[in-house]
């Protein structure tokens, strides 16, 4: 049986979306979902500690052997994009039960739950599968699940941030796909252990320049890097609450993985770096995305709107981790891509009972709430105080490796530029505190209180205390996925 | 090898321009999702004629041929049909889903009735 791990942490999801629309009822679609959810994460766990010291675990799907059948990968690149998804996964679980009641209409409740289920699928594939064309195939189950949870957002404005999203997401997976068809056609394999070892004799070849471009733009998309981010501010605020928890937490994260697989895993650092100068445009790229990101979330009145523009400044840190093209560089990426997704989700989740509560997402909705829910917002405070990366939260721990490593690089502009964004962060979190902490709550009765939404939320920060209080596991793991990476073979 | 010896790229390209062009430039959501549809089928194309053999048949084993086309871009290309068929179902669904909300599949029309109902946002 667990020699069958890697196959069961994507098919067990992939069953339970139809199981959710057979079923129809609205708690047994949720039950569905959280036995899938809580699966995974079992599974992510086991995978987790096979591989974290470095070990590689192959599955050949069908028994077909490696170069012509599909294979999935579990080393140490992956094992920590799978237990981020899969954490995020129970998270919305224990979540959704009461998100989901006050949002979704009580009929597309079960449609709701089974496209949780593909989106989860999704996620999990891309994140395990070894096989180049595979990604493209559960980029776009990820992505159509991600439309269709994003348009049954409560307001109309959803349909139209969906269908935004759709056409650029749809856009990138076609980008995505001319690389790999490019690649096939100088390669003529799939499997990207193969294909790392075939690729480095075309160094010099143009398609293969044109196939690493149009892969790094269909993922700079769908990961909502700048100038790619267009879609994804009106995509996290208009989602519903439970959804906005893994689409922020975890979607854009999985598609850098992905880049960082292609990059390194199949075309190397080499011709990233030194052939062609996409390391440096990721670092510009980066630069610019933290500073604007930040930037712009100073100036939001919507919370949500503030922290997706925060998630396109903290995506820039990712990105210009990769883009330092050197272990140390990667294994900051690593570390920022786990802890700011525990961090990105929990503050989405704190937004989902503000609203739940208030009957809005804006700030003015947030005023004096800190003082008659000091438990969640202490929370907030927490992930918020991770965000500019203040010393004793997970947000610190992946910005001191990144700033480590461009010391190391001796890029001091870039370390310029990250010291402005967390000040900028300072600004927008500083807003939300002082609104919470400092202005006069509205009259009006308590609502319901919401157990399993606060669980999710403490939970959530809980984690991100224990990875910053002791980060020795996942920054291990984020050592091993560097020298993995630019070692050679995934 | 002439600049035209490879003419199923000049067209897979002109397409995929053309694809590309219509999403950018029309506000019209079904507009959008047709030059959505011509710049996947660009992309299909250019899958297909990488698996061309001159003179192959399909590729069923015959005593009689011996040459035969490469079928496996063609069969990872139809998984992309099946994805390219599903987002343009999505699309026009929510294409539909939009005219009911707004009464318009301008998107251009919507953003500014949105606007028009709530002034400060």
């Amino acid at each position: 049986m667990t020699e069958h791990l890697p196959a069961l942490q994507v098919v067990i999801p992939l069953l339970a979306a139809p199981l959710c629309v057979l079923l129809r009822r609205p708690g047994a679609a949720w039950g569905v979902y959280a036995a899938t959810a809580l699966a995974s994460l079992a599974i992510s766990l086991l995978l987790f500690a096979r591989t974290f010291d470095g070990g590689t675990l192959r599955y050949a799907l069908g028994g077909w052997p490696a170069p012509f059948g599909i294979e999935y990968v579990v080393d140490a690149v992956n094992v920590l994009p799978l237990l981020l998804v899969s954490v995020l996964a129970v998270a919305v679980a224990i979540y959704a039960p009461r998100a989901v009641a006050s949002e979704i209409e009580r009929p597309r409740i079960y449609l709701y739950y089974a496209c949780l289920c593909l989106y989860l699928a999704g996620l999990l594939g891309i994140g395990i599968t070894g096989d180049a064309f595979n990604v493209f195939v559960f980029l776009e189950i990820s992505s159509l699940s991600g439309y269709a949870l994003i348009a049954m957002g409560r307001h109309r404005r959803a349909l139209l941030a969906a269908f935004r999203y759709l056409v650029m997401g749809t856009v990138g997976g076609t980008f995505v796909l001319i690389g790999i068809g490019l690649l096939y056609a100088l390669t003529g394999s799939l499997n990207m252990a193969d294909l790392a070892e075939r690729v480095p004799p075309l160094y010099d070849n143009r398609a293969l320049h044109a196939a690493l471009g149009f892969i790094a733009v269909g993922l700079a998309i769908k990961a909502a890097v700048f100038p790619l981010h267009a879609w994804q501010p009106d995509a996290y605020a208009e989602s519903s609450s439970a959804a906005s928890i893994i689409l922020a937490g975890a979607g854009a994260k999985i598609a850098l993985y992905a880049f960082m697989r292609y990059a390194y895993g199949i075309f190397g650092g080499e011709l990233v770096a030194e052939v062609l100068p996409l390391g440096r445009v990721l670092l510009l790229l980066g630069v610019v995305g933290m500073v604007l990101g930040s930037a712009v979330a100073c100036f939001q009145t919507d919370v949500r709107r503030l922290l997706a523009w925060s998630s396109i400044g903290q995506i820039g840190y990712i990105v210009v981790g990769i883009g330092l093209a050197d272990p140390a560089g990667l294994r900051a990426a690593f570390l920022h891509l786990f802890n700011h997704g525990l961090i990105k989700g929990g503050l989405f989740a704190v937004v989902g009972i503000v609203l739940l509560r208030t009957g809005g997402t804006s700030l003015d909705h947030f005023a004096g709430l800190a003082r008659r829910m000091p438990g969640t917002f202490a929370t907030l405070l927490l992930g918020g105080l991770g965000l500019i990366g203040v010393p004793l939260t997970a947000g610190f721990v992946s910005k001191w490796a990144l700033a480590q490593a461009l010391i190391g690089a001796q890029q001091w502009w870039v370390l310029a530029a990250m010291l402005a964004s967390s000040l900028l962060a300072l600004v927008y979190v500083g807003r939300i505190i002082e609104t919470a902490w400092f202005r006069e709550p509205p009259g009006g009765k308590a609502a319901p209180a919401a157990p399993g939404m606060s669980a999710t939320v403490w939970m959530l920060a809980l984690l991100t205390l224990w990875i910053a209080v002791d980060s020795s596991a996942i920054a291990g793991v984020a050592s091993h996925a560097a020298q993995t990476l630019l070692g050679g073979a995934p | 090898m002439s600049l035209l010896s490879h003419y199923n790229y000049w067209i897979a390209m002109a397409l995929m321009m053309i694809g590309l062009y219509v999403v950018m430039s029309h506000a019209n959501l079904v507009k959008k999702m047709i030059g959505l549809n011509v710049f996947q089928v660009a992309v299909f194309m250019l899958f297909i004629s990488l698996g061309k053999v001159r003179g192959g048949t399909a590729p069923i084993l015959d005593p009689q041929f011996t040459v035969y086309s490469h079928p496996l871009p063609h069969v990872l290309i139809l998984t992309a049909i099946v994805v390219g068929v599903a987002t343009t179902a999505l699309g026009l669904a929510l294409a539909v889903r939009v005219h009911e909300a707004y009464g318009t599949t301008d998107e251009d029309d919507a953003l500014r009735r949105d606007a028009a109902e709530t002034p400060q946002r």
